[in-house]
């Protein structure tokens, strides 16, 4: 009991302690300060004069989002040429099939979202080559481009009046090159000296101790592991993801996966500090966003580890906890902790079942993907809560006898049009693509998606579409989500929900950027305050309740209530 | 668009080499200096590989150490949960039916001893570990079975339980396979 | 010393029209301008059409005709409360400028046209409503002045009681700044000419009247951002009811209509979206209160925004003129032989210091000696810079600035005392002014000229810098002089030597740095600093040219007026936040009354939702509406008379809103729901 609840503490502490320096260094990269990296400066000319790219060309912020969304573009299609055509393309020793077109797309587009929802399962469902050149080249670079968007807005809070907001190319391969590729690296290498496999070799066939004939899956799966953790990309080498003894093989490793979940999305609201010279206002962020995690993080440990109540009336011995899809090498309490951690960022890998989890576990898990702002994914975790912040300090400002404004600049209702279209699309899609499975599910439930029945039947639609929604990736796996309507439906989905909260708080930073700076007065709101952090904190909470209340009612809280 | 559409392709093609040839490779070339080369680590028998340590195989006859239930039956073709909700009928009266088959077979065990972990299945299907108390309740069939001693048994339990990490942190657990390979060499 | 305002907010009359107008506003074509409400009207009328389905026998499933007709009353309770906000603020405005209007129709004027071929002027008397730009008329003793204009011939006395409430006569004169006259005022004396200046129905008080009155009232950019994020929540609310219904056909709960539109209206913000116009009505309606017209909604909301703070120092810091505060003889000169020569030095002195050199000398028990037959009074002129009086038979006495009596006291070959020198640079540095008196080229002494700082002015300079606003004092005082006064008064920073060009670089530097300034003027050569100014506020009594320049108007020509602007601008912007805030954390309660009312039934472990134990689910969606309307009106006095504003910080003023609107408005609606259902559930 006690050495589980330490354990997650040191994880935390560990992941906190790291943070801080990288968020330094992550300033000083997008600054373009000397680091210790700079030995790969020659590295990114070239690759710069073989692009044919001027890094020092500014560029507003339109042309920035032009840039960064070709680019995504042609990613599209390359996913949807290797998924359609991995059976004949090389390194395929199991011999598995091309992606049938639905599940291609999706697939495509998850992995191209930084989503990583995965309808497939990765011993089956994709080759070596889509494994690499695939998922684990997208889960670099759009956990790259996410970055680069946080840059951009980075620069436009840090500039008292410009147009331009830095160059794409430059954030995004510095993002790549500078902190994704060493962070993987490192990372990579202590999965494998934890016996990870790192092969090319294909199933291998074993008759067991009991004499049972089965296969073994392995593959070159260390170094996807490491990115996929890292870039908030989640989903997994292998289908269950880190719960798989070779994927996550110990306790030492569940660390390091846990560690690389939550640390860039934690150390970028540090760079936000570093970067402006505003720590203060770091501190009030992290302040929002670990208060906001406790509490849900709380709720989850205690419940899993209280064991599910069904089970409990059966009077056998629940004494470590809701243990149906969880492994014993982890424990309820860092299975619940991973599961908070990966919906509150984007990340969405799992190392339990959470369709199995208890019902508040779920909701809990649900509430963090609703709010999709509490860390978050890498870069893109901090718009969503750039959004908070400039709906908060309308609000806010407001009680204070002036017209708003963040940072000097004035929000007016440009800004909050944005604002408010981002804040809505997400409940949009996610309940709007709930309500219409459910309407298909009702009409005729002989479809066969759900692998539970009753209400947490229906958490397990609503799960997938906030999942999806909140790129995260995470599931409630019995869905069975491998048909043309969950494939096409949650691709639409995601798709929308990835690059309009890019677009929208890139907008504003620019609008904001090109307006007047206005100095602090006494009069002035200060945002960087334990007041206003509660004030953001309030307002990241209403929204996400009103907006879900009566779908996560009819989910998670009728099955915990029903359960009792 | 159409003017980033060249360096688009271009930095698309320079990165594929760097992070998914290059990276890979540099992995993989530090994987040939781990204890398990990246191949993982496997377990023989009389020079016959019978399984991966780190990946978890059915246990079901009565003279082993039950591994836990599992989803996908320890095949590690695949993995997989049985993503069973919590109130689900049809689940909890596949976990009660766990119980009464337990107990059939261990019939000096209370109910109330049993842990939930022995009735319920793993995240992967491929768990390969119990809790200690996984393993001490089912001592006393395994003593009965192989007329051994309970307290050898125990002992073996006792000598193949992992600790929590640096003796803080995390759960402790026994490793099913080799509990039971190291019981088959008694 | 104002007019006696009424601060009774629902006066008999005004409800009347008030409550009129919350029947004529339900037209949708006015209800589209405010989102919110017009999705309550749009729910109003679905709860019509569902009442006339079951009245004809149609709809058994959708509960009882009564219960129908109920949650029908009250969403079109709740649209009438908010257009009665509306209509009351409206009302009270129209009054407010009413008031002020009243007194200048249908006055008699006398125009002077000119007529046939010969061009002969003649005299005629209109209605004053059918003057025209550009018409000249006559005013004489006791007339009423017919309109707004501007004196092209003569001076006169004029009683402004009627607008400004200020009783003592003030004078107007063609030319210079004090050139304008209202009307509605009247002249006490002599006869004026002067020429229209508005075209009838243009005066600023009748735009201030149009832009109280719906038709023509535009709302400010804040306004519509608000109204943005409203409308924000209100689609939220509308993707939450619509996919509500599939919802709950997954979860077999059948759901009447009425539940889903008493669940949508409750949750949309109503409360904030009835009173939102209302709010900025009041915001215009206080300021005239303060007899101010503002001539955009917009001014009342950016004066709540100003940075910095440009005032005259004249009148506003300090009282009128400088006043003699003390005398100071030379070694050797008693003080009455001082005082005396004092008196007689100011005897024909008539400006402001010389007539208080003659209050302080009769003070310190001088007697005010009378003119002998044949003195000669010797003016200041600009060679002298002194003034005085000759005395039969040869005394001359006089008095001045310092180097001037010096140079005519050494010419004299007399010597100029040291210790009255030291005495002058004394007087200097404490931002006094010094006058040295002679009497036949000897030195006499030294006059202390103060000036004299109107008391409370530091508390109300202070409050402004909490409130984060920078005062600066405009003055044409020497740098030393204005530095004392300056510090004394607690100004932040000053203008000296100030020409006007000064105050108008010194506006666009802080507008460089991105700030907000406000000043009041009334001069022409003001005009330019005015326009440039974000909040320029003209005194009545200035000239038409500062009038059109400025975007307030002050009644009353009073130069603090500018504080209580800003705290009218606070107050607008804090009353929408508050409420905003209040209206969103009411939310939270609604949906703890009607999530379970909807599926207590058929999903009975819902019931644990209901921690308010409202008696039955009918009881509860009623309870929530029935609060949801009434706490419209309950809020119209605090949205016509605004949140109060404090000065204490921006940080602690949030902290105490976020306590009072923000967490009251979570708890004020559990109680309230609770004692509607006590109330309701027995009922029902």
């Amino acid at each position: 009991m006690l050495q589980e609840i330490l354990g997650i503490g040191l994880i935390f502490v560990l992941t906190v302690l790291l943070a801080l320096p990288l968020g330094r260094y992550i300033a000083k990269v997008y600054l373009g300060q000397p680091t210790w990296l700079d030995f790969m400066s020659p590295l990114e000319n070239f690759i710069y004069k073989v692009c044919r790219i001027n890094p020092k060309k500014e560029m507003t912020w339109q042309e920035n989002l032009a840039a960064l969304l070709t680019i995504n573009f042609v990613w599209f299609f390359w996913m949807m040429f290797i998924l359609m055509n991995q059976g004949w393309l090389p390194l395929n020793p199991d011999g598995n099939p091309s992606m049938s077109a639905d599940l291609a797309f999706n697939t495509a587009v998850s992995f191209l979202v930084n989503c990583n929802l995965q309808h497939y399962s990765g011993e089956t469902g994709v080759t070596y080559f889509s494994q690499l050149a695939g998922l684990m080249f997208m889960q670099f670079v759009t956990a790259g481009t996410g970055m680069a968007a946080a840059a951009m807005v980075f620069k436009a809070m840090k500039e008292h009046q410009t147009s331009q907001l830095g160059n794409f190319y430059s954030y995004f391969l510095k993002s790549c090159t500078r902190i994704l590729l060493p962070v993987a690296l490192v990372s990579a290498v202590i999965l494998v000296f934890n016996g990870t496999p790192m092969n090319w070799e294909g199933k291998a066939n074993i008759v067991t101790v009991q004499g049972d004939s089965v296969q073994v899956s392995r593959g070159p799966a260390a170094a996807m592991i490491a990115i996929k953790q890292a870039g908030t990309n989640g989903g997994g080498y292998f289908g269950v993801n880190s719960a798989h003894p070779l994927e996550n093989p110990n306790y030492l490793t569940n660390i390091v996966e846990n560690i690389l979940i939550i640390l860039i999305p934690i150390a970028f609201v540090f760079a936000l500090g570093f970067y402006l010279n505003r720590k203060k206002l770091a501190w009030m962020i992290f302040g929002v966003m670990t208060l906001g995690f406790f509490l849900l993080l709380s709720v989850s440990v205690y419940f899993e580890m209280q064991g599910n109540p069904a089970i409990t009336k059966m009077n056998i011995n629940q004494s470590l906890g809701s243990m149906e899809g969880k492994e014993i090498r982890f424990g309820a309490a860092a299975s619940a902790f991973w599961g908070i951690t990966t919906t509150t960022t984007s990340n969405g890998s799992v190392n339990a079942m959470h369709d199995s989890m208890t019902p508040l576990s779920g909701a809990m898990q649900l509430i963090d993907m609703m709010i999709n702002a509490l860390y978050g994914g890498v870069g893109v975790g901090f718009l969503n809560f750039y959004i908070f912040i400039i709906i908060a300090v309308f609000i806010s400002g407001l009680m204070v006898g002036r017209t708003p404004e963040f940072l000097g600049k004035k929000i007016e209702a440009k800004e909050m049009k944005i604002a408010t279209i981002i804040a809505l699309l997400h409940t949009f899609l996610i309940l709007s693509f709930t309500a219409l499975s459910s309407y298909v599910f009702t009409q005729d439930p002989s479809v066969g998606w759900l692998n539970n029945p009753g209400f947490h039947g229906f958490s397990e639609m609503l799960y997938e579409y906030t999942s999806s929604s909140a790129n995260n990736g995470s599931g409630f796996e019995g869905l069975g989500d491998n048909t043309p309507f969950w494939n096409i439906t949650c691709g639409i989905v995601l798709i929308m929900s990835r690059y309009l909260p890019i677009i929208g708080p890139i907008a504003i930073a620019g609008i904001l950027a090109n307006k007047k700076y206005i100095p602090e007065s006494a009069g002035t709101l200060k945002t960087d305050t334990a007041t206003f952090g509660f004030m953001v904190f309030a307002v990241i909470f209403i929204i996400a309740a009103l907006s879900f209340f009566p779908a996560l009612a009819l989910g998670p809280l009728a099955e915990f209530f029903s359960l009792r | 668009m159409k003017t980033h559409i060249v360096p688009a392709l271009l930095m698309t093609a320079t990165l594929f080499v760097l992070l998914v040839v290059i990276y890979p490779l540099i992995v993989w070339g530090f994987a040939q200096f781990a204890p398990e080369k990246g191949q993982g680590e496997t377990v023989s028998v009389n020079g016959k590989v019978v399984g991966f340590a780190k990946v978890g195989q059915k246990f079901t006859e009565d003279k082993y150490f039950w591994s836990r239930p599992s989803a996908v039956e320890y095949n590690a073709a695949s993995s997989g949960g049985s993503n069973k909700g919590p109130s689900n009928s049809d689940y909890l009266a596949q976990v009660q039916a766990r119980i009464d088959t337990f107990l059939v077979h261990n019939p000096t065990i209370p109910k109330s001893a049993i842990p939930a972990e022995l009735v319920t299945a793993s995240g992967s299907g491929l768990d390969p570990d119990l809790s200690p108390q996984g393993a001490e309740v089912q001592v006393a069939r395994i003593a009965k079975i192989r007329n051994l001693p309970e307290d050898k048994v125990n002992e073996l339990v006792k000598t193949h339980t992992q600790g929590p990490l640096l003796g803080l942190f995390g759960p402790s657990k026994v490793n099913i396979l080799a509990l039971n390979l190291a019981l088959d060499n008694l | 010393m104002k007019r006696s305002q009424s601060t009774s907010l629902f006066q008999g009359g005004m409800a009347k029209t008030a409550l009129l107008e919350s029947f004529i506003k339900l037209n949708p074509r006015v209800m589209f301008r405010n989102p919110v409400m017009f999705a309550v009207e749009i729910g109003t009328l679905v709860m019509l059409l569902v009442c006339l389905q079951i009245a004809v026998g149609g709809a058994a499933s959708q509960g009882s005709l009564v219960y129908n007709v109920i949650i029908f009353s009250v969403l079109l309770l709740t649209l009438l409360f908010a257009n009665f906000a509306e209509a009351l603020a409206e009302a009270r405005g129209k009054a407010q400028a009413d008031s002020l209007r009243k007194t200048r129709e249908e006055t008699p004027a006398k125009v002077i046209r000119t007529l046939g071929r010969l061009k002969v002027n003649e005299l005629q008397i209109i209605p004053s409503s059918q003057l025209e730009k550009g018409d000249v008329f006559v005013c004489e003793a006791g007339d009423i002045i017919p309109t707004d204009g501007e004196i092209i011939e003569g001076l006169a006395t004029i009683d402004e009681s009627a607008i400004t409430g200020e009783s003592a006569p003030v004078i107007r004169e063609a030319g210079g700044d004090k050139s304008s006259v209202t009307g509605g005022t009247k002249v006490l004396s002599d006869h004026i000419k002067v020429k229209v200046t508005t075209q009838p129905g243009e005066s600023f008080l009748d735009k201030m009247i149009a832009l109280v009155e719906g038709a023509s009232r535009q709302k400010t950019p804040n306004e519509i951002a608000l109204t943005i994020l409203l409308a924000g929540f209100t689609l939220i609310f509308v993707i939450v009811c619509v996919t509500l219904k599939p919802f709950a056909d997954y979860s077999h709960t059948y759901i009447p209509v009425s539940a889903f539109i008493a669940l949508f209206v409750c949750l949309i913000p109503t409360t904030i979206g009835g009173l939102l116009s209302a709010i900025g009505i009041a915001g215009m309606d206080r300021s005239l209160r303060a007899n101010v017209i503002t001539k955009s909604g917009k001014a009342v909301e950016t004066a709540g925004d100003i940075d910095t703070l440009l005032l005259d120092k004249t009148g506003t810091i300090t009282i009128g003129n400088r006043k003699a505060t003390n005398f100071w003889p030379t070694t050797g000169i008693s003080e009455e032989r001082f005082t005396a020569s004092a008196l007689f030095s100011s005897l024909a002195d008539e400006t402001p210091e010389g007539k208080s050199i003659i209050e302080l000398g009769q003070q310190k028990g001088g007697k005010l000696p009378t003119m002998p037959q044949n003195a000669e009074m010797i003016t200041f002129t600009a060679e002298t810079r002194s003034s005085g009086i000759n005395l039969p038979p040869n005394i001359r006495i006089r008095k001045g600035a310092q180097d001037s009596i010096r140079m005519m006291v050494e010419r004299a070959g007399n010597i100029f005392p040291d210790d009255t020198a030291q005495k002058v640079r004394e007087i200097a540095t404490n931002g006094g002014t010094p006058l040295v008196v002679s009497e036949n080229e000897k030195v006499l002494g030294v006059i202390e000229l103060q000036d004299v700082i109107k008391p409370g002015i530091q508390e109300r300079f202070e409050r402004l810098r909490k409130m984060g606003v920078k005062t600066v004092m405009v003055t044409g005082d020497n740098p030393l002089t204005a530095k004392y006064i300056a510090t004394v008064a607690g100004v932040d920073d000053f203008i000296a030597e100030a020409k006007p060009e000064d105050k108008m670089n010194y506006i666009k530097a802080e507008q460089a740095n991105g700030k907000l300034v406000a000043m009041m003027g009334d001069g022409t050569n003001d005009a330019p600093a005015l326009a440039q100014a974000d909040v320029g506020v003209a005194m009545n009594s200035g000239t038409q040219a500062a009038k059109e320049a400025g975007n307030m108007v002050d009644l009353d020509n009073d130069p603090t007026k500018l504080i209580e602007i800003v705290e009218i601008g606070k107050q607008l912007l804090m009353t929408r936040g508050t409420l905003t805030t209040f209206s969103i954390a009411n939310d939270v309660a609604k949906y703890f009354a009607i999530v379970p009312a909807l599926f207590m039934t058929s999903i009975p472990a819902l019931q644990a939702l209901n921690i308010m134990h409202l008696a039955s689910p009918e009881s509860a969606i009623l309870s929530a509406v029935i609060f949801n309307a009434i706490i419209i009106p309950l809020l119209i006095p605090l949205a016509l008379k605004g949140v109060t504003y404090k000065p204490i910080g921006a940080s602690a003023l949030l902290r105490r809103n976020l306590l009072i609107y923000g967490l009251g408005g979570l708890i004020v609606p559990f109680i309230g729901i609770k004692l509607i259902d006590l109330i309701v559930g027995s009922w029902l």
